[in-house]
């Protein structure tokens, strides 16, 4: 295919634009391709386009897009739609409104689902305890292992009051 | 007086700064995108209160400054400063920063999240900075309820946070691997293992006299040590680098290295016209000259006042009044001369 413009040289450029659900499609060659600003690219490359265009890519939720598009946080108003636009989350709570589509790209931009670091006292009240809990019950296995049963004895019983403070 | 500007830190030939930034949000209030202009204020009360009438003795150390009520080029020298980022300048309108009285510590309110933690010290002090953030976060935590999911960390505006919330990040001029060209090299095996490399003013900005910004990228599935280990544990193999290729420049060429040197010395101290770029890049190579100890009159401290001395907004805020380009050139040539005393 030759280039449009010139009409000299080979098309090494194919660009097919979506506007208006109207399709134009444009072939150039290289030279007349840099000066053509149409195949320049939308140059405000951020963060946001970067988030909105993972967002498209991710299609092995069960969810189909439509629905997700309208799916709205009850607490800020925020819709998916809104989001994939912005880049942005418009509250806490929209990690649970959105919990199917955000986590999916959430473990494809971090690599991970879960939080290993620092853990706040007072939001992470609980947590902090359950991770003690879960210490302590390794110690305890390794304790009963060594037939050290004196030793096992104290951290049952600490397991034990943990727990109950979980449940107060 | 700005602590990272005018103190040494370790490593200081190489490592200008230091960075470690926590992203929190208050639990119960829409993020920063989402929040009116009164919510905004409310937030900024919570905050501001946990530090100044909190209990620990951060209070008598901290000044709230509310963007709202200063002036536009008091917001960007805050900017040049690295004291606040320009996302939250352009939103000053809800906006407002704790700073502590050496300013090392920035904490910005109702930025991207509602509470960015930043302690910027200089030289290679990455520990002490993660030190320092820690403790003020403990401190807000006292009196604030922060978003925080069991599974996922800290609940922050943009998943690419989420997690730890920590961004750590050193400021690092890298002259002899730009003149080498390896310079390439090293940021592509940056990013590979998970570290961004950017200009010094933070997303989407070019390198300006040769100093370059490389922090973290992922914030969840990491704790904080891990995470600010890999960034200290590749920074410190990039100084290697940079010291072996001054070392190799200066007996391989190291005619042509003098020249560049007294070259731009000699222009800095007698130029009448200066540009904010042409400044930067002169002031690198001075940099660079004194590193490996070719200019031994003046101090590596004095550099990066200069450096940011001579921006925009800081050079209006000395002359107190508003300057055009040409005039700033000239302010800017003239500064830089009093200051290598010519």
């Amino acid at each position: 295919m030759l280039c449009e413009k010139c009409h000299k040289r080979q098309a090494t450029v194919h660009l097919t634009k979506i506007l208006n659900n109207k399709k134009t499609e444009i072939h150039l060659c290289d030279q007349c391709a840099k000066q053509n600003e149409a195949v320049a690219f939308d140059t405000s490359f951020s963060i946001n386009n970067f988030l909105a265009s993972i967002l498209d890519s991710i299609q092995d939720s069960p969810i189909k897009v439509d629905y997700v598009k309208a799916t709205k946080c009850d607490y800020c108003g925020m819709t998916y739609g809104k989001f994939k636009q912005l880049g942005r989350l418009g509250c806490s709570k929209c990690y649970n409104a959105f919990e199917e589509k955000l986590n999916t790209l959430i473990k494809r931009i971090q690599g991970s689902e879960s939080h290993i670091g620092k853990i706040p006292k007072r939001a992470g009240g609980s947590l902090r305890i359950k991770n003690e809990i879960k210490e302590l019950k390794i110690k305890l296995n390794d304790a009963v292992r060594n037939e050290a049963y004196e030793e096992a004895a104290v951290l049952r019983d600490k397991i034990k009051d943990l727990e109950k403070n979980i449940k107060e | 007086m700005t602590k990272w500007m005018q103190e040494s830190g370790p490593d200081n030939d190489i490592i200008i700064s230091s960075r470690i930034r926590l992203a929190r949000n208050v639990e119960d209030f829409p993020f920063p995108v989402a929040l009116t202009k009164g919510k905004s204020k409310e937030v900024a009360k919570v905050v501001s209160d946990a530090i100044l009438q909190g209990k620990s003795t951060l209070r008598n150390d901290f000044e709230l400054i509310t963007l709202e009520e200063v002036s536009q080029l008091e917001r960007q020298v805050l900017v040049e400063k690295h004291l606040i980022s320009p996302t939250l300048a352009t939103n000053y309108e809800k906006g407002a920063a704790l700073l502590n009285k050496d300013e090392s510590v920035s904490i910005m309110i109702n930025e991207e999240d509602h509470i960015r933690i930043q302690c910027l010290l200089p030289g290679f002090q990455l520990d002490e900075a993660w030190d320092i953030a820690n403790k003020i976060d403990d401190v807000i935590e006292e009196e604030v309820k922060y978003a925080f999911d069991e599974n996922l960390g800290y609940l922050t505006s943009c998943p690419t946070n989420v997690g730890t919330g920590i961004r750590a990040s050193v400021m690092i001029h890298l002259p002899a691997l730009t003149m080498t060209g390896y310079i390439n090299r090293i940021l592509q095996a940056a990013s590979q293992i998970g570290l961004a490399v950017r200009g010094i003013y933070g997303e989407g900005t070019e390198f300006a006299g040769n100093l370059f910004q490389i922090s973290n990228q992922l914030t969840l599935g990491r704790n904080e040590k891990d995470i600010i280990g890999n960034l200290k544990d590749v920074t410190r193999q990039i100084i290697q680098k940079e010291r072996d290729a001054r070392s190799t420049l200066l007996s391989n060429n190291g005619i042509q290295l003098k020249d560049r040197v007294y070259r731009a010395f000699g222009i800095l101290c007698n130029a009448r016209i200066l540009s904010s770029q042409e400044c930067m890049k002169l002031l690198s190579d001075v940099r660079l000259g004194i590193d490996v100890g070719l200019l031994e009159d003046i101090n590596i401290d004095n550099v990066n006042e200069i450096m940011v001395m001579t921006q925009p907004a800081y050079l209006q805020k000395i002359a107190g009044k508003a300057l055009s380009s040409n005039e700033r050139d000239i302010r800017r040539a003239s500064l830089v001369r009093e200051k290598l005393g010519k």
